[in-house]
């Protein structure tokens, strides 16, 4: 609220603050098709993700007093809809490991045949992660934050980071490796 | 294994995997896999996810963005007063917005949305410090055959560095009807500008360039027979013409 109170001095500075936000909205709205893309691979759930991405923008723009111009306002808003998702994961509210989405999670693999038309599902093993993997994966291999964004945006240090990188990536390297055969990664060239 | 490729540690895996490294540790870590099979082998895993990711995940960056999201970003109520002030301003701004959307609409919405689309592609893509092209202009003729080949067309990519602009490399991106192909230029002070490019075999249309202003990025886009083109970046108008005069006058010989 520090800008507001600083703002009532006089009416030129109540005019750039005035501009600064209409900036911030625009600013935004600049971001949310990655904070969509985001949100889907990381909930694996086309509503779950536009409702975070919802959730996201309301608090980001209730919050935006908070936030100080010149830094990362990209960076600012993962961490808003980071903070959102674990909450949700806390309370329980989505439906996670024992939920629907799991019933498919849990059809066996089909063995790899001569199928290459089979295109392997991503998103049933990225939700095989623990969600704190998920989110290093996707923030880093995805979203092509740096170690150190990725860090202050998660709120831990960057060796947790590392960490968390190495055990998803080979995760899921070893998921793709038993769950599909060579052929059946190659998505599109 | 040599006393430099010992010295490669877990970090600098996934810095290399993730394009994070300088030119010359590339080149260690390079030499360290060459002689390590396995560590090659989980490094191309790794590239290879991201690869993947990015084909899973891309397509929702070119999904049309919900009106209400538009509207809860310009009009959600502050608590404070002092704001009131602010939130007239976001009113006649959406406004605003709203009566040139209209105006635009009314011309060709078809392709204002490609306008719309180029400056988005601009707005997501010239921020990358690391990856801002898939493929770059080291290797043009691989890129301009790869993504001819995508398009389905013969693309070419103008030069403009007698206008201080490199061309920095390209990308391939979804689109409403399939593949667009984007182009990216650097000035030495780091402003970027780029040529988003789409194909449709069916049209035979010709048009003069016309303007459209996306936020802050301005965008010429004119159609050239079989190819769509759109010039987007943050440059006054006059500037941006001129670059945009100077591309059509290459691609025309």
């Amino acid at each position: 609220m520090k800008r507001f109170l600083a703002r009532s001095r006089g009416p030129h500075q109540n005019e750039r603050g005035v501009e600064t936000i209409v900036a911030d909205a625009d600013g935004i709205i600049t971001y949310i098709p990655q904070l969509r893309r985001y949100a889907r691979a990381l909930t694996g759930d086309f509503t779950s993700a536009e409702d975070l991405v919802q959730d996201t923008i309301e608090r980001g723009w209730k919050r935006m007093a908070l936030w100080r111009p010149g830094s990362d306002l990209r960076a600012w808003l993962f961490t808003i809809m980071h903070n959102l998702y674990v909450n949700q994961l806390k309370a329980g509210r989505r439906r996670t490991s024992q939920g629907i989405g799991h019933n498919e999670v849990d059809l066996p693999v089909s063995p790899a045949q001569d199928n290459q038309l089979e295109l392997i599902d991503l998103n049933k093993f990225l939700q095989r992660l623990p969600h704190e993997q998920r989110e290093v994966v996707l923030l880093i291999g995805l979203e092509q934050l740096s170690y150190d964004e990725a860090a202050r945006v998660l709120g831990v240090p960057i060796g947790t980071v590392m960490s968390r990188l190495s055990r998803g990536r080979e995760q899921l390297r070893s998921m793709m490796n038993r769950g599909s055969s060579a052929a059946q990664l190659k998505v599109i060239k | 294994m040599t006393a430099q490729s010992a010295a490669i540690s877990e970090t600098d895996i996934h810095d290399y995997v993730d394009g994070g490294l300088a030119q010359e540790r590339r080149g260690e870590v390079e030499t360290f896999l060459s002689g390590n099979p396995q560590e090659q082998a989980r490094v191309r895993s790794y590239q290879e996810q991201n690869r993947i990711l990015h084909a899973f995940f891309d397509p929702v960056l070119a999904e049309p963005i919900p009106a209400k999201w538009q509207t809860s970003a310009r009009r959600w109520p502050f608590p404070a007063k002092a704001v009131a002030a602010a939130l007239a301003w976001i009113v006649v701004g959406g406004l605003l917005g709203w009566f040139l959307r209209g105006e635009i609409t009314s011309r060709s919405a078809k392709d204002v949305d490609f306008a719309r689309q180029a400056a988005l592609a601009h707005t997501v893509y010239t921020p990358e410090v690391r990856h801002p092209v898939e493929v770059t202009a080291e290797q043009e003729e691989h890129l301009v055959n790869w993504l001819s080949k995508r398009l389905g067309g013969k693309l070419r990519v103008p030069h403009l560095a007698d206008l201080g602009y490199e061309l920095v490399g390209g990308r391939l991106l979804p689109g409403d009807q399939g593949p667009v192909a984007q182009f990216m230029y650097q000035e030495p002070s780091g402003k970027r500008l780029t040529l988003y490019v789409k194909t449709d075999p069916s049209s035979e249309r010709e048009t003069a360039f016309r303007y459209s202003q996306q936020g802050k990025v301005a965008v010429f886009y004119w159609l050239d027979r079989r190819l769509s083109y759109a010039l987007s970046g943050e440059l006054q108008k006059d500037e941006l013409l001129r670059v945009a005069n100077v591309i059509y006058q290459r691609l025309n010989p």
